[in-house]
C-alpha cells in the first residue's frame, strides 16, 4: 500500500447542494439502466441461460434428423408434425416446446435473482449507501430483469428462425390442422406470439421479483417464482374449477396458439394479458412496498 | 337427420307416460318440474282436438304441452313451434325458460309428428296452419293467458326451421298473433329446394325420408304408409314425381309455393326477428331476405340476425344468444316492455379464429342499425378468364362437393376457419379469376355475374360459386354455397345474370375471388346427359357491401378490462398504505458543518419490546476529527452504522450528516463513504470492473471518483483485472476500503478496516486515515483491536450494550486522572481485587499484566495509595493510565 491521496482537495465547507449531497450527484441518475445491465451481463447464470436457449434449436434440428418423421403423439396434431415444413414452423415448434417451462426459468431466474444476489454478494448495502433511492434500485433492477427474460425469449425463436431457415428452407407457416400462412405474416405472428408469451410470463416476472426482495437467498425466490407457477398450472388442470380457471394465468399460457391459424384470434390473449397484467401490477407493488421499509440487514 | 334445430333431448320417457296417461282418460296431467334453484314451472299436457281439414268432421289429436310458472296473474302468451321430425318434446327447455320469465308457453307436436296424429301437410295453411289458429282459441280461454280482446290472447311464435316457417304461416292467416320469430326457415319453399328450377336433390331426400320413416311412435297403418310414411299423400306423390325426374316441374313448384309463407306475404303484419343460418344450403341467406323485404314493406319491425351455423353445421354455438333475443323480442312486442332491447336491426356473427384454449370457433358480432340487404353498396371485381369448354359427366358423376349435409358441425368448425372440403373435378368446371385484391373486401350480400353459356345439348344446369384463393393458391368457398342455374336455349350461348350465394365473407388483400361454374355438385340433381358447355365472362363480378355493418368490440367478458384496473387499483393501494408518514426533516443549517451528529437514537432488536440494540445513543464528530467508535461484540456498532448509512431504521432518535436528517437514501449520504461489515462485490468481475460501476452506479461523473488513488491505497496491483471471486480476503478487504474512498467522501466509515490486513497494511491504513482527515475530512472508525484505534484516532466513542459509555478526545478518556495504573510486586489475589474495588471513593478496579487498573470516583492518588498500602498491597509504582485498552476495559468494566 502506498501513500496516497497527497493530491487530495480539502472540502468545501458548504455543501453542494441544497439536499447536501456532493457535487454531481442526482438521485435521478443512479444505478442507470446501461449500468446495471453491465452488472448483470457478464454473469455466468446469464450466459448459461443464452447458451441454453440458443442451443436448443440447434438441438431439436438434430432430434429431428435423427428421428426422422414420425406422426404425432395419439394421433393429436401439434405444431410438432409440421415442424420440418420451414424455418417459421420450426421457430413456431421450437417456442411450442419451451413455452411451457423452459422459458419460464429465465424469466424466473433473472427476476428472483434481481435483488437477492445483490444481497447475498452484500454488494446491496453499498448501493443503497450510494446512495441509489430503494424504489430507484428496484425500478432498474426490474427493468433489466425484464429486459433480460425479454431478450431471452426473443434469442430462442429468433436462433430458431435463423437455423431452421437455413436446414429447412424459407416457406409459408404450415399449420398443422391444414392451411398455411406466407412467411411474411407468419414471422409477424410469430413476434406477436413471443410478445405475448413475455406478458404471459409476467406474473412469474413479478413474484419472483417479490419474492427476491423478501428473501437473501437469490434460489429461494427463483424457486419459490417456479414452484407457485407450477402450482398454477397444476390448479388449472383441476377442471372442476370452471370458469375459476379463466382468473389462473396459467389458463392462457398457450393462448398465442390463436395466433397460428389463418384467422388469428385475439380474444384468448386479450384475456391472458389482462390476467397476467392485473396479477403482475399487484405483485410488482408488493416488492416494492416490501423493499421500501425494509431493514436491509444482509 | 332431421331438419329442426338441434336441442338437448327433453325427458321422453316421462312424456311418454304422460300420454298413456291422457289416452287412458284423464283430462290433463299435471307437472311441476323444478330444477336446481329455479323456480318450479307447471306443465300440463294435454291432446286438443282439432279437424283434420275446414269443415271435416273427422278430427286429428294435436299433443300439446302447457307450461306456466309463478303466479296466477294474465301474461303473454307463446307458442313454441318444433323442427322437422321433432316433436314438442324438444321445446321443454326453451319452453320453460320462458315461463320462467313470465310467459304461458305452449308447445305441440305438429302433425305428422311426436304422439299427434294427422298427416304431414308441410305447413298446409288448411292443416298445419289452422291447428295453430285452434291452439289460439284454446290459449284465450285460459285463465293465465292475457287477452288483447275476447277470444284475442296477446300470443307470439317462436321455431325454427319446420316451425319457423309456420310461425310465418300462422301470423299471415291470423290477426292474434303480436309477434313472431322464426328461425332457418323459408320464404318459398319451393325455392329452397328447387333453386334455379334445379332439385336440391340431397336435402329434398333427406327431407321426404326423414317424414316418411317411423318418426312418430303410432304404428304405421297402411300398406300405402310404406312409400310415404305419414307424409300427405299429394306431396308424396309430388317428390316421387320429381325425384324421378331430377328435375322439378310447375305442379310441384306451385304445390309448395302455395304452402309456403310467400303466400301470404302481404298480410304478415307483426313485429319479426329472423333468424337465419350463414351455413345453410337448405334455407341460405336469400329466404330471410325475402321474408324481411315482405314484411318490412307491410310496415312491420323487422330485425334480421344471421347467425353462425345453419341446417349445414348446426346451430349450437348460437343457441343460447339466440334464445336471450327471442326473449328480448318478446318481452318488447308482447309484455310491451319499453325498455327491452330488441337488439339491431341487422346483426351478422363473424367468425374469428378458434379459441385453442377452449377449443371452440370464436364469434363476433356485428351489426347496422339499417338492414343491408343482399345488394347493398355494389361495387365491381373485374375477373378475367378466356372463354372455356367443360363437359359434363354422363350420369353427372363424379360431382362436385361444396356443402355436404350431414357433415354437421365438423365441417362447419372447418369452414369458420377456412378450411372447408370442397372439390371440384378437373375438366367439369371454367373458373375466372380477379387479380390480386390491394385491400380487403368483405362481401356482405349475393354477388352478382354476367357470363354467356353454350350448351352442345341446348340446355345448362351449371352450379356457380365464388372461392376466396389464398396468395398461395388454397381456395376456400365461403359458407360452402353453391347457386344452381338452369340456362334453357343455349344452344348458340345465351347471357345470364348468376346471382351467387349470399355469404358475408371478407376476402383478403392479396388474395383472388374466383368465379367457378361447375357441371355438377354432390347437393342437386344435374342432367344425367352428356354436354360440352361452353362459358365465357360477359362483365364482371359484381360484389354488394356493407360497410355500415360494424363489428362490435370482441365480447370480452367485463373483467378481461377489469383486472387490470383492478390491479391498479390494488397496486396503488398497496403502495400507498403502510408509508409512513413522517415527513423529512429540514435540515439544521447550523449543523451544515458538523459532519455528524447523533441524539437519541435507539433500535429495538425486530419483534423486540425491549432487548435493544442501540439505546439512546448520542454523540457528535466534529470535522478533520478521527473518531473511534470502540465496544465489544454486540455493543451495537454496526447497528449504529448502519442506520447511519439508511440501512435500517431507527425506532427512535436522529442522525444528521452535514446538517442532513438520514433516512434511506438521503442524498447526502452521497458525501459519506462506507465500508461496513466486509466487501460487497460482484464475484464475476474484476476489482477494477467492480469499482468502476460502482461509481457509475451513483451516477457521479467520472472525474469526481479519483479512482487511481482509491487504486492506490488498495495496492493490488495486477490482480486488479482478475474475478474477485479469486481474491483473498484481504483483498476484498482492501478493494472495499478503496470502493469507501472513491470520491473522497467528506465523512468516511470504516467497519473493522484492519481486519485481513498485514502488519504493514495496518500501519500503512493508520496513516492514509490520519492524513484523510488531516485534509479536513472526517473518518470514523470501528475496530475492536484499540492499539491502532489509540494511535489514529483524534477521539473516542466508548459503547457498551447499546449504550454510550464515553466519548471526547482520546486523550481526555485515556489520560483522565482518575484512572491509575497501580504497579505491584508479584500477582494480586481476587480477594485483594474485590478489596480495592469496594474502597470508598473508588469505582472499580481490573487487574491487567501489569498490575492494577483502578478508576476512581472521588479518592484522591494519595487517598487510594493509602489505602492500598493498609491493604497491604504490594505496591510498587502509581501512575496516571494511558493506555487505551486498559481505559476501555475500565470504562465497560464497571458493568460488566
Amino acid at each position: 500500500m502506498k501513500t496516497a491521496l497527497n493530491s487530495a482537495p480539502v472540502p468545501a465547507s458548504a455543501s453542494a447542494s441544497a439536499d447536501g449531497s456532493a457535487e454531481g450527484y442526482r438521485a435521478r441518475r443512479t444505478l442507470p439502466l446501461r449500468v446495471e445491465a453491465a452488472r448483470q451481463l457478464r454473469r455466468r447464470r446469464t450466459l448459461v441461460v443464452g447458451a441454453v436457449l440458443a442451443a436448443l434449436p440447434f438441438v431439436l434440428i438434430a432430434a429431428f434428423a435423427i428421428g426422422g418423421d414420425r406422426g404425432g403423439r395419439d394421433g393429436r396434431v401439434s405444431l410438432m408434425d409440421t415442424a420440418t415444413a420451414s424455418g417459421v414452423n420450426f421457430a413456431a415448434t421450437a417456442l411450442f416446446v419451451s413455452a411451457g417451462f423452459l422459458l419460464v426459468v429465465p424469466v424466473a431466474l433473472f427476476c428472483g435473482d434481481a435483488v437477492a444476489s445483490e444481497a447475498s454478494w452484500s454488494s446491496l448495502r453499498y448501493l443503497l449507501a450510494a446512495p441509489v433511492p430503494r424504489s430507484r434500485l428496484l425500478l432498474s433492477k426490474l427493468a433489466v430483469a425484464l429486459g433480460f427474460s425479454a431478450a431471452a425469449m426473443v434469442l430462442l425463436p429468433l436462433v430458431a428462425l435463423a437455423a431452421g431457415t437455413a436446414a429447412y428452407g424459407w416457406g409459408p407457416l404450415r399449420i398443422p390442422t391444414g392451411g398455411a400462412l406466407d412467411a411474411g405474416t407468419a414471422t409477424w405472428r410469430l413476434a406477436v406470439v413471443v410478445a405475448y408469451v413475455f406478458v404471459g410470463q409476467l406474473v412469474t416476472a413479478a413474484l419472483a421479483f417479490w419474492l427476491s426482495t423478501v428473501t437473501d437467498a437469490p434460489l429461494g425466490a427463483v424457486g419459490g417464482a417456479m414452484g407457485l407457477t407450477i402450482v398454477g398450472n397444476v390448479l388449472d388442470a383441476v377442471t372442476a374449477l370452471g370458469h375459476w380457471r379463466e382468473v389462473l394465468p396459467a389458463h392462457w399460457q398457450y393462448a398465442w396458439a390463436d395466433a397460428l391459424q389463418p384467422h388469428a384470434e385475439w380474444s384468448g390473449m386479450v384475456k391472458g394479458t389482462a390476467v397476467s397484467v392485473g396479477y403482475a401490477l399487484v405483485l410488482s407493488a408488493c416488492a416494492f412496498r416490501h423493499f421500501r421499509g425494509k431493514d436491509v440487514v444482509s | 337427420m332431421k331438419l329442426r334445430f338441434p336441442r338437448p333431448r327433453g325427458r321422453r320417457p316421462l312424456a311418454a307416460m304422460a300420454a298413456v296417461a291422457v289416452l287412458a282418460g284423464a283430462g290433463t296431467w299435471t307437472v311441476a318440474a323444478a330444477t336446481g334453484g329455479d323456480p318450479p314451472v307447471h306443465r300440463e299436457d294435454r291432446f286438443v282436438s282439432v279437424p283434420e281439414a275446414p269443415g271435416s268432421a273427422q278430427k286429428v289429436r294435436v299433443d300439446t304441452s302447457f307450461f306456466t310458472s309463478g303466479g296466477s296473474g294474465r301474461r303473454p302468451a307463446v307458442l313454441l313451434a318444433h323442427g322437422f321430425g321433432g316433436s314438442k318434446d324438444d321445446m321443454r327447455g326453451e319452453a320453460e325458460e320462458l315461463a320462467r320469465s313470465g310467459y304461458a308457453v305452449l308447445t305441440w307436436s305438429a302433425r305428422g309428428f311426436g304422439h299427434s296424429t294427422g298427416r304431414i301437410g308441410l305447413n298446409d295453411p288448411d292443416r298445419e296452419g289452422a291447428d295453430v289458429s285452434r291452439l289460439i282459441d284454446w290459449l284465450a280461454q285460459r285463465p293465465e293467458v292475457q287477452l288483447d280482446a275476447a277470444k284475442d290472447p296477446r300470443v307470439g311464435i317462436a321455431g325454427g326451421s319446420y316451425g319457423g316457417a309456420i310461425s310465418l304461416l300462422a301470423a299471415g292467416h291470423d290477426k292474434r298473433v303480436d309477434a313472431i320469430v322464426p328461425q332457418i326457415t323459408y320464404w318459398n319453399l319451393a325455392d329452397s329446394l328447387f333453386p334455379g328450377d334445379v332439385l336440391k336433390k340431397l336435402w329434398t331426400g333427406i327431407f321426404f325420408t326423414t317424414g316418411s320413416t317411423g318418426v312418430g311412435k303410432t304404428t304405421a297403418a297402411s300398406p300405402s304408409d310404406v312409400g310415404c310414411g305419414r307424409f300427405d299423400a299429394e306431396l308424396c306423390a309430388m317428390y316421387e314425381r320429381v325425384a324421378v325426374a331430377g328435375r322439378p316441374d310447375d305442379q310441384a313448384r306451385e304445390l309448395l309455393t302455395r304452402r309456403s309463407p310467400s303466400a301470404v306475404a302481404d298480410r304478415i303484419k307483426v313485429p319479426t326477428l329472423l333468424v337465419q343460418g350463414q351455413s345453410d344450403s337448405l334455407f341460405p341467406l336469400d329466404q330471410s331476405d325475402a321474408a324481411a323485404r315482405a314484411i318490412a314493406r307491410n310496415g312491420a319491425p323487422v330485425a334480421v340476425d344471421w347467425i353462425a351455423g345453419g341446417h349445414d353445421t348446426g346451430t349450437a354455438n348460437e343457441k343460447g344468444r339466440i334464445e336471450e333475443r327471442t326473449r328480448a323480442w318478446f318481452d318488447r312486442y308482447l309484455k310491451g316492455d319499453a325498455a327491452a332491447s330488441t337488439g339491431p336491426a341487422f346483426r351478422v356473427s363473424r367468425t374469428g379464429g378458434l379459441d385453442t384454449t377452449d377449443g371452440r370457433a370464436q364469434l363476433r358480432g356485428a351489426s347496422d342499425e339499417h338492414y343491408p340487404g343482399l345488394r347493398n353498396d355494389a361495387r365491381t371485381v373485374p375477373l378475367t378468364g378466356r372463354e372455356q369448354s367443360f363437359g359434363n359427366p354422363a350420369g353427372g358423376t363424379p360431382p362436385a362437393i361444396s356443402a355436404v349435409p350431414g357433415m354437421g358441425a365438423l365441417s362447419g368448425q372447418l369452414a369458420g376457419l377456412g378450411l372447408g372440403v370442397s372439390l371440384d373435378f378437373p375438366g367439369q368446371y371454367a373458373h375466372f379469376d380477379s387479380a390480386r385484391l390491394d385491400e380487403s373486401v368483405r362481401v356482405t350480400g349475393s354477388p352478382t355475374a354476367k357470363v354467356k353459356v353454350a350448351s352442345s345439348t341446348g340446355e345448362a344446369v351449371l352450379f356457380a360459386k365464388v372461392y376466396d384463393v389464398g396468395p398461395n393458391g388454397q381456395q376456400q368457398l365461403p359458407g360452402q354455397l353453391v347457386v344452381p342455374v338452369r340456362v334453357g336455349d343455349a344452344k348458340d350461348g345465351r347471357a345470364v345474370e348468376l346471382r351467387l350465394p349470399a355469404v358475408d365473407h371478407t376476402f383478403e388483400s392479396g388474395h383472388r375471388m374466383r368465379l367457378v361454374l361447375a357441371a355438377t355438385d354432390l347437393g342437386y340433381a344435374s342432367p344425367a346427359r352428356p354436354a360440352t358447355y361452353t362459358v365465357s365472362l360477359a362483365g364482371g363480378l359484381s360484389v354488394p357491401t356493407a360497410p355500415e355493418v360494424r363489428t362490435a368490440s370482441a365480447g370480452l367478458p367485463w373483467w378481461t378490462w377489469g383486472l387490470p384496473v383492478g390491479g391498479v387499483l390494488v397496486a396503488a393501494a398497496v403502495l400507498l398504505t403502510g408509508r409512513r408518514r413522517t415527513a423529512v426533516p429540514a435540515p439544521d443549517p447550523a449543523l451544515a458543518d458538523v459532519p455528524l451528529q447523533i441524539t437519541g437514537l435507539s433500535k429495538r432488536y425486530a419483534k423486540s419490546a425491549d432487548r435493544y440494540a442501540v439505546q439512546d445513543l448520542g454523540f457528535r464528530v466534529e470535522r478533520g476529527q478521527v473518531l473511534g467508535l470502540l465496544g465489544p461484540n454486540g455493543a451495537g456498532k454496526t447497528t449504529t452504522l448502519r442506520m447511519l448509512m439508511g440501512l435500517i431504521r431507527p425506532d427512535a432518535g436522529e442522525i444528521r450528516v452535514f446538517g442532513h436528517a438520514i433516512r434511506p437514501g438521503a442524498p447526502v449520504l452521497s458525501r459519506v463513504g462506507a465500508f461496513v461489515e466486509g466487501a460487497g462485490f460482484l464475484p464475476h468481475l474484476s476489482g477494477r470492473a467492480n469499482l468502476d460501476l460502482y461509481w457509475r452506479a451513483t451516477g457521479r461523473p467520472a472525474g469526481d471518483a479519483h479512482v487511481e488513488e482509491a487504486l492506490e491505497i488498495a495496492g493490488l496491483g495486477p490482480a486488479l483485472e482478475r474475478a474477485v471471486r479469486t481474491y483473498s480476503q484481504g483483498m476484498r478487504q482492501r478493494l472495499a476500503i478503496a470502493q469507501a474512498m472513491l470520491g473522497l467522501p467528506d465523512l468516511l466509515i470504516l467497519d473493522e478496516p484492519t481486519n485481513g490486513l498485514d502488519p504493514p497494511q495496518i500501519r500503512e491504513m493508520r496513516e492514509v486515515m490520519i492524513r484523510y482527515a488531516a485534509a479536513g475530512r472526517t473518518v470514523i472508525v470501528s475496530s475492536h483491536l484499540l492499539a491502532e484505534v489509540e494511535q489514529s484516532c483524534t477521539h473516542l466513542v466508548v459503547m457498551d450494550r447499546g449504550r454510550l459509555v464515553s466519548a471526547g478526545p482520546v486523550a481526555e478518556i485515556t489520560g483522565s486522572g482518575d484512572t491509575l495504573l497501580v504497579g505491584v510486586d508479584g500477582r494480586l489475589s481476587d480477594v485483594a481485587v474485590e478489596k480495592v474495588a469496594s474502597l470508598p471513593g473508588v469505582a472499580s478496579a481490573v487487574r491487567t499484566d501489569e498490575g492494577l487498573l483502578v478508576r476512581l470516583d472521588g479518592a484522591s492518588a494519595r487517598e487510594l495509595l493509602v489505602e492500598l498500602v493498609r491493604l497491604e498491597i504490594p505496591v510498587a509504582s502509581v501512575g496516571p493510565h494511558r493506555r487505551l485498552e486498559d481505559a476501555f476495559l475500565t470504562l465497560i468494566g464497571g458493568s460488566a
